[in-house]
């Protein structure tokens, strides 16, 4: 079918010039549901041997996750430019591309890299280049161009910031590529099981391990301004909350309660934490101040509260609480009061995360079939299940609001998707064995 | 030490036979081997009477009551059921009789649901369990809560019969 379209779109070009425009806007449109049909063409690697890093393959994987773009398959290239100055536009416009990104890596002194990179749309003509009656294609609208110095070791963040350049271009939305995201691990067998906190590049690959233990780690929440981790950690076999700087790996516990210390959200100034205690015999929530170790009660039921998080303008906590008999998120205001409750839709929704602008709220949410990973127009109240999982779970929000991390099983094995929040486009992220759960995206860095 | 040690583990086993042939599902010991210091079990014997030849603490008896030490839950439930309430009687007149032996009771729940909810759900079924043993004379230092939810499974897998095993709350004595 599309090679129909395509076929039908070289005939009106060959008769119709003028009005090329509109038959492959048609194209376009036709394209999967409105994703831009986007070509980056291998980068050229100008040293000795290997290249160092596939950078482009990096870029088409980051474009692909976030299900805005349709990348055209190498096999269909008609050519292999590296620079602007090699770009036979014709080639690409035939193939109904919208956008090309070209580029090279050269080694630079001290084993060092520098890698450039040009992305073009083109359909668009620049204004500041003379009209002149040589090629048309001089006039091509260049977006973005860059080099950008590497060492070895940061080439894939450099192909993720990349990423983010035409995604920003492309979309008008920051890009979150060249971001990290947490989790944990649990690997060995059932009489030695091993747990790990882990960092790692937003796509799964340059993993690091902040802890390991032989006792279960939970609920890794990264502080707004991305210096540190606070987690559970079961070690003694009690739970106790901690806070992790990640710069030098420093630690200390904040909370160890009698009965649990879980779930702790940091507030948007990073001060403060809202955390699960149960030192009143049932589970509640509690803001706790990280300097001083103050704590306040924010909830006091007979009913299980848990999984606090911030509005991102701190004005409000939104928690689970099964007050009605079961599991539906409640909101209330940071100060305290009364709680008032958002969800009614389903017979369970939990452990909340709101989107960075504060009006979608994803959470687990089960109608009786299993659990999937739904959002909800926080001012609406609008419900849309995104996933289709049995046993989906703990939903993480793309700093960019564009996407969601969650966790699932996979053949008996706890993996992690990353779904666009329009639920079009789905990737599960390529993660060492073992099983794989609690993802937690982490903020942009400066 | 060591032949403390063989004992118990022996006893362990037989503990394990006996809980798999008492109702039917896997379960496995969960005894801390660690020295016991209680030193008085003519007391418990007298307290606790099965007419059996066994002699010694009633806690490693094979036969006796205090072999189950695991009880189940139905699904997003923390109420206890009769044959729960007969294996909790059973360890809170135990306990009651000898306030210097402690208790962890670990709350755990299935893998369903979210996390954080589940290790709540796993702390209401835990303190289900000691406000009967606290009723029953059992004092609140003798008894420690720990909440595990669904991150300390007793089954792999995700069907019934792995979450059945799972919804559980395991007493744990300190000792």
């Amino acid at each position: 079918m599309g090679k129909v379209i395509r076929i039908l779109g070289l005939l009106a070009l060959w008769w119709l010039p003028w009005s090329a425009q509109a038959v492959l806007n048609i194209q376009i449109t036709e394209g999967v549901e409105g994703e831009t049909p986007i070509a980056i063409v291998p980068f050229a690697w100008e040293g000795k041997g290997k290249p160092p890093e596939d950078i482009a393959a990096i870029i088409s994987n980051d474009l692909a996750r976030s299900g805005r773009f349709r990348l055209i398959a190498e096999k269909n290239f008609l050519e292999h430019p590296h620079h602007g100055g090699e770009v036979n536009f014709d080639n690409w416009r035939s193939l109904g591309v919208e956008d090309l990104v070209v580029g090279r890596i050269r080694p630079s002194a001290n084993g060092r890299y520098l890698v450039q990179f040009q992305l073009f749309d083109i359909y668009r003509k620049s204004e500041n280049v003379a009209v002149g009656p040589g090629s048309d294609d001089a006039r091509i609208k260049q977006l973005a161009g860059y080099n950008l110095p590497a060492t070895k070791n940061d080439l894939r963040r450099t192909a993720h910031y990349i990423s983010d350049i035409i995604f920003e271009k492309l979309t008008g939305i920051r890009g979150a590529f060249a971001t990290k995201i947490a989790y944990v691990t649990a690997s060995g067998s059932k009489a030695d099981k091993h747990y790990s906190l882990q960092i790692a590049d937003s796509d799964g690959h340059n993993p690091f391990t902040v802890l390991k233990s032989p006792e279960p780690i939970m609920s890794p929440s990264w502080s707004p301004d991305g210096n540190k981790l606070a987690y559970v950690s079961f070690e003694g076999r009690k739970s106790s909350i901690y806070v992790q700087e990640l710069s030098t790996g420093q630690r200390r516990r904040v909370s160890s309660h009698k009965g649990i210390n879980g779930a702790p959200a940091w507030s948007p100034d990073s001060r403060r934490l809202a955390v699960t205690l149960s030192e009143n015999g049932n589970p509640d929530i509690y803001v706790l101040d990280v300097a001083n170790g103050r704590k306040t009660r924010l909830t006091s039921t007979t009913s299980i509260e848990t999984e606090a998080v911030w509005s991102p303008d701190g004005n409000s906590v939104v928690f689970t609480s099964d007050r009605s008999g079961r599991p539906q998120l409640y909101s209330v205001p940071g100060s305290g009061g009364r709680a008032r409750r958002l969800t009614f839709e389903g017979s369970y929704n939990s452990r909340a995360r709101f989107s960075p602008d504060g009006e979608t709220l994803a959470m687990v949410h089960s109608s009786g079939s299993g659990f999937q990973i739904a959002t909800m127009n926080v001012k609406t109240g609008e419900l849309n299940v995104l996933s289709n999982g049995r046993l989906d779970e703990s939903p993480s929000f793309a700093p960019n609001g564009s996407m969601i991390l969650y966790a699932t099983g996979y053949k008996g094995k706890g993996v992690l998707y990353a779904i666009s929040v329009d639920g079009k486009a789905r990737q599960r992220l390529l993660l060492q064995d073992g099983d794989v759960r609690e993802p937690a995206w982490g903020p942009f860095t400066q | 030490m060591k032949n403390y040690s063989k004992l118990l583990l022996v006893s362990s086993l037989l503990l394990g036979l006996a809980a798999c042939t008492g109702t039917g599902e896997k379960k496995e010991s969960t005894d801390p081997v660690i020295e016991d210091r209680s030193g008085d079990a003519d007391a418990a014997s007298s307290a606790l009477p099965h007419g059996g030849a066994f002699q010694g603490d009633p806690l490693d008896d094979p036969a006796g009551e205090l072999v189950n030490r695991i009880v189940y839950f139905d699904y997003d439930q923390s109420e206890i059921s009769d044959e729960a309430r007969g294996i909790i009687t059973a360890h809170a007149a135990y306990l009651a009789s000898r306030p210097g032996m402690r208790v962890i009771l670990e709350g755990h729940t299935d893998e369903r649901g979210s996390r954080e909810y589940n290790i709540g759900l796993g702390e209401r079924r835990s303190q289900a369990v000691r406000r009967l043993m606290l009723f029953q004379g059992v004092t609140d230092d003798q008894i420690e809560t720990v909440s595990f939810g669904e991150e300390r499974p007793a089954a792999e897998g995700s069907d019934e019969h792995a979450w059945s095993q799972n919804r559980r709350v395991e007493i744990l004595y300190q000792r």
